[in-house]
């Protein structure tokens, strides 16, 4: 009886927890697969029942859909590529005995701590497309070159990369923080030792730094692929709304099936078809950096 | 006298590499800061001048905050996101320190399976859930409330700082809890009184990271709050922006407002924040 009662005690710890955790995540979790099969407005107290055809039209129909998958392929490989090697160089440079090392780090974390709607609004405000006003266009022509003045965020041809190198902006100094934590685990002790055998700056990094920090460089990278495909509000903030055109990415697709066409039920199948592709996704690369590692 | 001569070498090559290293690092530190600076420059200056290049505003428009706080209403937003970041993160605290506790220290049928759950959650990633949340916070009346909000985000930071919790409660020595469980101190007690007094390091890190992702957060805070009056900053500025389309400076005035907090915040707990971020970085 003592012990029966002493297990329910225990139980009250995580109840509260459990209790959360049930009604906000597992719940929902569970009704967007039952939604997905049901075409629903939100409002009416029947949904209609409709099998597969939301995920049969994802999958065939819907073209604003997949480009809206491209998008955000597209801002992820500028964010990997760009974002992360700026990231370990700076990383790179400020692992030694170096002044003012901290007032760096310190400056380098200010952009990601901050939301994306403020740095994506303060960003629209530089780069405008109000006339004469426009930060970056005003500096072309001050350095002699006005041909390339541009409405960078209008711009169908310039938009998406506009998008993105903000993006890298915001997040470069968190790839940064992960990699130096990562350099400054590397014994010292290495590089002398490969010094006094004559190897050079570049082999020391090609033969030490890189394959010891190859899981970090796979951790940063996963992340990188799952934060940068699921961003959203920084285009809110650069594009000024939530329907954003030739700059949508997936979780815009579905906020704007959920509140622009009140298509409760695809939204929840967009949402599916989405998560499945990242967990894909994550999968290759997890594989791929075991494959690297052994 | 060759000695001498590679001893020079050696110095002016260092001394090039570090000049160009901080060339490099300060260019990098530079484009962070400008953007910002921009950013408050212009929430001082007036609608006329918004658009002059000078960083230093002339004259001082400070009346644009006033403005900003009062009749962009940004006061009221700016009292909810803080009344929302303080509620969420009591909560978070409260809820997931009792429940790492008993992960690490209780037993109790099912433990490691209700553990292994609030961790899987991390690591699946549902872009659509917020769809099925709006609609299970319209059915139970919750939606377009404060209250709505808070629970739906103390779920949000519950995993990670579970997990945090319970890698602190693991290695903590048993022999404080037992010598309080002979003073005839009950569970609860030992909880409040023993373990979370020792937990005050990995709790600054827990309270630090949730509070920043609170006032950061967004999506929620959209689709739950209709009305302005309800709404955190994040959301309110959205809505200010289409309200008063142009009015840059008192636009700039509340990113300001909206950023400041969160940057004083960080360059006081600087400490917490990165080991938040990089102990985030290992669990995901």
């Amino acid at each position: 009886m003592m012990r029966v009662k002493s297990t329910l005690e225990n139980y009250v710890f995580v109840l509260p927890a459990v209790i959360i955790f049930s009604i906000f995540y597992i719940f929902p979790f569970v009704d967007v697969f039952r939604l997905s099969f049901y075409d629903w407005d939100g409002i009416l107290p029947n949904p209609t029942y409709i099998q597969l055809l939301n995920f049969k039209e994802i999958l065939f129909q819907d073209r604003s859909w997949w480009q809206s998958i491209y998008n955000a392929g597209y801002i992820t490989v500028i964010a990997l590529v760009f974002q992360n090697c700026l990231a370990f160089l700076l990383a790179w440079a400020c692992d030694r005995e170096i002044k003012l090392k901290n007032f760096y780090r310190v400056i380098f974390f200010i952009p990601p701590i901050l939301s994306e709607i403020v740095v994506g609004m303060a960003w629209r405000f530089i780069i405008n497309d109000i006339d004469g006003a426009n930060l970056i266009n005003r500096s072309l022509t001050a350095i002699g070159l006005p041909n390339l003045v541009n409405n960078w965020l209008s711009d169908p041809k310039t938009a998406l990369t506009t998008v993105a190198i903000v993006h890298c902006w915001k997040g470069f100094g968190w790839g940064f923080l992960i990699f130096l934590a990562g350099l400054q685990t590397i014994p010292r002790e290495l590089y002398e030792a490969a010094r006094v055998d004559g190897a050079n700056a570049w082999d020391c990094f090609r033969k030490i730094t890189i394959p010891l920090m190859m899981p970090v460089i796979v951790l940063v990278a996963i992340l990188t692929v799952l934060g940068t495909m699921q961003a959203f509000a920084l285009i809110i903030g650069l594009v000024g709304g939530e329907f954003a055109g030739h700059t949508s990415v997936p979780v815009l697709r579905i906020l704007a099936s959920m509140r622009g066409s009140s298509r409760f039920g695809y939204a929840c199948a967009q949402g599916i078809t989405f998560g499945f592709i990242l967990v894909i996704i994550s999968f290759i690369q997890y594989r791929f950096s075991k494959k690297s590692r052994a | 006298m060759k000695k001498i001569k590679s001893d020079v070498y050696y110095k002016t090559k260092r001394i090039t590499l570090n000049v160009f290293i901080h060339l490099f690092l300060i260019s990098v530190a530079v484009t962070c800061l400008y953007p910002l600076l921009w950013m408050v420059s212009s929430s001082l200056k007036s609608q006329e001048t918004v658009f002059n290049l000078s960083l230093i505003p002339r004259p001082l428009h400070l009346e644009n905050y006033v403005l900003a706080w009062k009749e962009g209403g940004f006061g009221r937003n700016f009292i909810n996101s803080i009344f929302y970041t303080v509620s969420v993160v009591f909560g978070i605290v409260i809820v997931s320190s009792m429940a790492a506790y008993a992960f690490a220290r209780l037993r109790f049928p099912g433990r490691n399976i209700i553990f292994f759950v609030f961790m899987a959650a991390m690591m699946i990633p549902i872009p659509g859930s917020f769809v099925a949340l709006y609609v299970l916070l319209n059915k139970l009346h919750l939606r377009n409330t404060p209250l709505g909000y808070i629970l739906c985000m103390i779920n949000v930071g519950l995993s990670t700082s579970i997990f945090l919790l319970k890698t602190f409660f693991d290695k903590m020595p048993k022999e404080l809890e037992d010598a309080a469980r002979i003073d005839g101190c009950s569970k609860l007690g030992i909880w409040w009184h023993v373990a979370l007094p020792l937990a005050k390091p990995v709790l600054a890190v827990v309270v630090v990271f949730n509070a920043l992702n609170v006032w950061n957060e967004y999506i929620l805070a959209l689709i739950i709050f209709d009305s302005r009056k309800y709404m955190p900053l994040q959301v309110a500025l959205q809505t200010f922006q289409g309200e008063f389309v142009t009015n840059y400076p008192l636009l700039m005035a509340g990113l300001t407002i909206t950023a400041l907090p969160i940057i004083l915040v960080y360059l006081l707990m600087q400490k917490y924040i990165i080991k938040g971020v990089t102990a985030g970085a290992i669990v995901g």
